[in-house]
């Protein structure tokens, strides 16, 4: 998925090219293009590391340092979970990026009947911070940032992080953590969300005002356009949506007396990657430019390095498929270029294998090394941001940027993200447009290689699903663990900080010093999170078509 | 002119995983289809899932299931529908289904299988064909 | 049962009939409003109250139809679908399936059946795509007309002759900043309403008929104006109160009886109308006249118009002698 439209003519030849952006592309380019768009230098591009950025964030780009690539664990146990973080620790990692099983990121404990059979299947299984004593034994906490990716829940183990470092020794000002912490794409996208949308913004204000006040060194919200893109969205949506949401966020926090100036630079995204090269480099370079001066005009940042776009580009699972699978490898390779030319500072790919089994070793490796053959053998260090001044690039760059304000301000008109996410509107959206482009893939109005090219012969190329493997043990030793903590802890300090919590989350004090308290008490996850329920109410999801 | 039967189809997704994008154009496509589709939401139970079958008077459950727990959550369906006296409602289950899992499928009474990457034609075809 | 008659299956005729004495004790309530406005997440909200009463709730949702493919997406249980595991909870999602005025053609026999199964509270949720619904008064008892601020719905409801069938009014997304102004407006336009509502609520029932209802005492329901936020259910216990005592209102002033009488007489000229015009459609098209008025409207040979007359002309005729057979 991630093709552009070509319309031919009865020779064959393109006689029109549309984006999925919407943008029509012409056949030539020249200076003519960006005189009529008012390009200039110095409003639009400026020096690297210079506002607004579109060139670059840092003067120096991959000169200075190649892009940081980050790899995504978690194992059915802590246990587990423990040993491949101290040897990915051992192969020269400097962070940790966490995966956890769907019971937690739902706020069920392992021994909930609506757990059963997922206990530890999709990432590492937490019912209290005995298990984030087991995760993180031995790991030096003060020098090793961990990536936490979990939303509806975030609060909880951004407390549970904390509490599990303060029992190791550390103090709170010393750990980083990012928490992916980005609930309103979860409405959109992944579906992993359990409160109602105003009652999950408040928790992710309450996650930043105190990482403002109490966590220096954390970054308490990854917003994630990647799986609104997955979902459905075009690339210039994925972008207004994601700046959207973190406007939702801003104000949430804004309206705590905070100034954004104290808290923005914390924010990071995730970006996906995939479709035309053209419109994905494009976009980030419109992105980068748009951020920086939202932040400058409408909410008064000054400091230059808090208007940075900071974040994660990575290749699109939705590009590969499961038909041919070793074309993957290519178009892994192609996303990776857009991501480099775009200026990406962190980026993953997706295995080549993933769109039908179990990643192998040999598969991960490759995408490593796909990477290092762009940052080493290709030339793509030399010089900074070498397409800047193309009369195509710069021209669908400014054109990306006012698609991208379209959508934006479709969205404020509508009453802004939230507005948009409780009555359905984005989500219908999205959904409507995945179908359209789905009919017109299974038309072949869009061309996927291996999938609707005349060459392929479908019978002989049916590529098999592997899954993963599930063990029962994992559930077994979990709800054992549950069983062994609930009778041991004192259900005193359990009970009472339970209560805190509850009076917190009933009334407007911050969650997170009270979450802190009951994850030292052992409390569990679906313990905490049930006193949210209580409170908060389920999100009611509204129609999608 | 409304008389002839309209296929009523419950698009349902059990379980915690939240990837609905599926679920949601086959929707669409079924409705385009001339069909009356309900769609469950997400993070069902198989109670849930049972009653609201029940009181929609479907012909078609359509579970999409991406989680690799197809089995179980077929097998424990079938039980309860048996149980409760849905025989004639037909199960259908699409998602990440792996092939070899299809005669297992259908041996616990699935009517039919759309693994990941069927067209819309041929599910349409499909449903349709359960009511011939 | 409800899927015969959605079905217009003729087995659906002969259960109807015996069900229909045993329904008629529930009480029902319509809700109907724009599109957006929140009618789902709302009755959603009502059901979580009238559950706390321990009430037994039936919900008739209707969704529009696509006149293009003539399927449907029936969205709205999905707002309510946390009561999908209460048994004294019953949604049942229903397709307009052409019908124009909010409901389809089954929704009045599928409240039977529903009220013959005990259910004591009826909420039927209009499909809502923009247009007057008026058939919720020839079915509900009680009507709720959601609205929301900032969206001039009001005006748009004194256009369409909304505002005339309403029982209760509700202001849905009260925190949002004009909802004030909302209210007032509402307030205002139903000062200007005709003060004999009853005559109103059944708008095809004759005026006359009522002029005898304030000489037997009974008063009249001063249509109310309520503030909610659906989302949190803020404002919806009273709401549901409010349902509650006008159930009440109208059981203690004799409107209900004189309303469910008004109601079966408008379901008696429906059923007629049905039943005759399938009859005859069917009679119509097996006709040789009907046949060959097709050929000859194709032909070009007569237009349309004079074709129509001759067929049903003819009809009556053909009727007429008949009758005199006999």
């Amino acid at each position: 998925m991630g093709v552009a439209k070509y319309i031919k003519d009865e020779r064959g030849a393109i006689k029109e090219v549309i984006y999925q952006s919407g943008i029509k592309v012409k056949p030539v380019y020249g200076p003519e293009d960006l005189e009529r768009a008012g390009f200039t230098y110095e409003k639009d591009l400026g020096a690297p590391g210079e506002f607004p950025f579109t060139r670059s964030i840092h003067p120096q780009s991959y000169r200075s340092r190649a892009w940081t690539t980050r790899q995504y664990t978690g194992f059915g146990t802590p246990e587990e979970t423990n040993e491949r973080f101290k040897l990915m620790i051992a192969n020269g990692q400097n962070g940790l990026n966490v995966a956890f099983d769907l019971p937690t990121q739902m706020g069920y404990d392992s021994d909930h009947p609506l757990a059963q059979g997922e206990v530890g299947r999709v990432g590492m299984a937490i019912d209290s911070l005995k298990d984030f004593e087991t995760a993180f034994a031995g790991i030096p906490l003060d020098r090793i940032g961990s990536g936490l990716t979990i939303n509806a829940v975030a609060t909880i183990m951004m407390a549970m992080y904390q509490a599990a470092a303060e029992k190791f020794g550390y103090s709170k000002d010393q750990i980083s953590t990012t928490p992916q912490n980005d609930i309103l794409k979860e409405m959109i996208g992944r579906g992993a969300w359990i409160f109602p949308v105003e009652h999950g913004v408040r928790l992710v204000g309450d996650s930043i005002e105190y990482a403002v006040k109490e966590l220096p060194k954390s970054n308490p919200v990854s917003i994630c356009g990647y799986h609104i893109r997955e979902s459905g969205a075009n690339p210039a949506q994925e972008i207004a949506y994601a700046f959207e949401i973190a406007k939702a966020y801003i104000d949430n926090v804004t309206k705590r007396g905070i100034l954004p100036e104290e808290f923005v630079g914390r924010f990071s995204f995730n970006f996906n990657v995939y479709g035309n090269l053209w419109e994905q480099i494009a976009k980030f370079r419109a992105a980068r430019k748009l951020w920086a001066k939202m932040l400058k005009n409408e909410y008064g940042v000054t400091d230059k390095k808090k208007l940075f776009l900071r974040g994660l580009f990575g290749g699109g699972g939705s590009g590969l498929t499961k038909e041919q699978p070793e074309n993957n490898i290519m178009r892994g390779a192609y996303y990776a270029l857009g991501a480099a030319l775009s200026g990406a500072q962190t980026t993953a790919l997706c295995s080549f294998d993933e769109a039908y089994t179990i990643p192998t070793p040999r598969s991960a490796l490759l995408s490593l090394r796909t990477l290092e053959i762009l940052m080493d053998e290709v030339g793509l260090r030399d010089t900074v941001d070498p397409l800047a001044g193309s009369y195509f690039i710069e021209t669908l760059t400014l054109e990306m940027e006012k698609k991208i304000l379209e959508e934006m301000k479709e969205v404020q008109q509508m009453g802004g993200m939230v507005n948009c996410i409780s009555s359905g509107l984005i989500q219908r959206k999205i959904s409507r447009q995945a179908y359209e482009f789905e009919k017109g893939l299974q038309a072949g109005e869009y061309r996927k290689v291996g999938l609707n090219t005349e060459a392929t012969d479908k019978e002989a190329e049916k590529t098999d699903v592997e899954l993963h493997e599930y063990n029962e043990e994992w559930a077994k030793k979990s709800k054992a663990n549950l069983i062994e903590l609930r009778a041991t802890r004192n259900d005193k300090d359990v009970a009472d900080s339970l209560k805190a919590l509850e009076k917190a989350a009933k009334g407007s004090d911050n969650v997170m010093p009270h979450l802190v308290k009951c994850c030292h008490a052992y409390a569990t996850v679906g313990e905490m999170a049930g006193v949210f329920r209580q409170a908060f109410g389920e999100w009611n999801e509204p129609e999608f078509y | 002119m409304e008389t002839k039967n309209k296929i009523r189809v419950l698009i349902a997704k059990p379980g915690l995983d939240g990837h609905d994008k599926g679920a949601k154009i086959v929707a669409l496509a079924l409705r385009d289809a001339g069909m009356e589709v309900i769609y469950s939401g997400l993070h069902q139970t198989l109670d849930q899932i049972i009653q609201t079958a029940t009181q929609e008077a479907v012909d078609v459950i359509g579970l999409s299931i991406m989680s690799g727990a197809h089995l179980p959550i077929c097998e424990k369906l079938m039980t309860m529908m048996k149980e409760k006296g849905l025989e004639d409602i037909c199960l259908t289950v699409g998602g990440v289904i792996p092939h070899q899992d299809i005669p297992r499928l259908k041996q616990i009474g699935v009517s039919a299988v759309f693994p990941g990457g069927t067209s819309f034609e041929d599910i349409v075809f499909g449903m349709n064909k359960l009511f011939e | 049962m409800i899927r015969l008659i959605d079905d217009n299956n003729p087995k659906a005729f002969s259960l109807l009939k015996q069900l229909y004495p045993h329904s008629g004790n529930a009480f029902i309530i319509g809700i109907t409003g724009s599109p957006g406005v929140g009618k789902s997440t709302l009755i959603d909200a009502l059901i979580f109250e009238f559950r706390k009463l321990d009430l037994k709730i039936a919900v008739i949702a209707v969704d529009p139809t696509s006149p293009f493919s003539g399927g449907a997406i029936l969205g709205d249980r999905l707002r309510m679908q946390r009561h999908a595991s209460d048994e004294k909870v019953f949604i049942r999602s229903m397709a307009s399936r052409g019908q124009k005025g909010g409901l389809s053609r089954a929704t009045k026999d599928a409240a039977i059946v529903l009220s013959a199964m005990g259910y004591e509270i009826i909420i039927i949720e209009t499909v809502g795509a923009g247009q007057a619904e008026f058939d919720i008064a020839s079915v509900a008892h009680s009507i709720g007309i959601v609205t929301i601020p900032g969206t001039g719905d009001g005006i748009q409801a004194v256009k369409a002759g909304i505002l005339e069938i309403g029982d209760i009014f509700i202001v849905n997304k009260n925190d949002r900043p004009d909802a004030q102004a909302a209210v007032l407006e509402l307030k205002m336009m139903l000062s200007m309403r005709n003060s004999n509502t009853l005559g109103q609520i059944l708008n095809q029932a004759p005026r006359d008929k009522f002029e005898i209802c304030p000489q037997k005492g009974c008063s009249t329901w001063a249509p109310r104006v309520l503030k909610t936020i659906a989302q949190n259910g803020t404002g919806v216990k009273e709401l549901a109160d409010t349902f509650l005592s006008h159930f009440d209102f109208m059981k203690k002033n004799n409107i209900l009886d004189l309303k469910k009488k008004e109601l079966e007489r408008i379901y008696f000229n429906s059923l007629l109308k049905d039943l005759a015009m399938g009859k005859i459609e069917l009679f119509m098209q097996e006709s040789m006249d009907f046949k060959d008025a097709l050929n000859q409207i194709e032909a070009g040979l007569v237009d349309p118009i004079t074709a129509a007359e001759h067929v049903v002309n003819h009809l009556m005729v053909t009727r007429n002698l008949k009758v005199q057979d006999n």
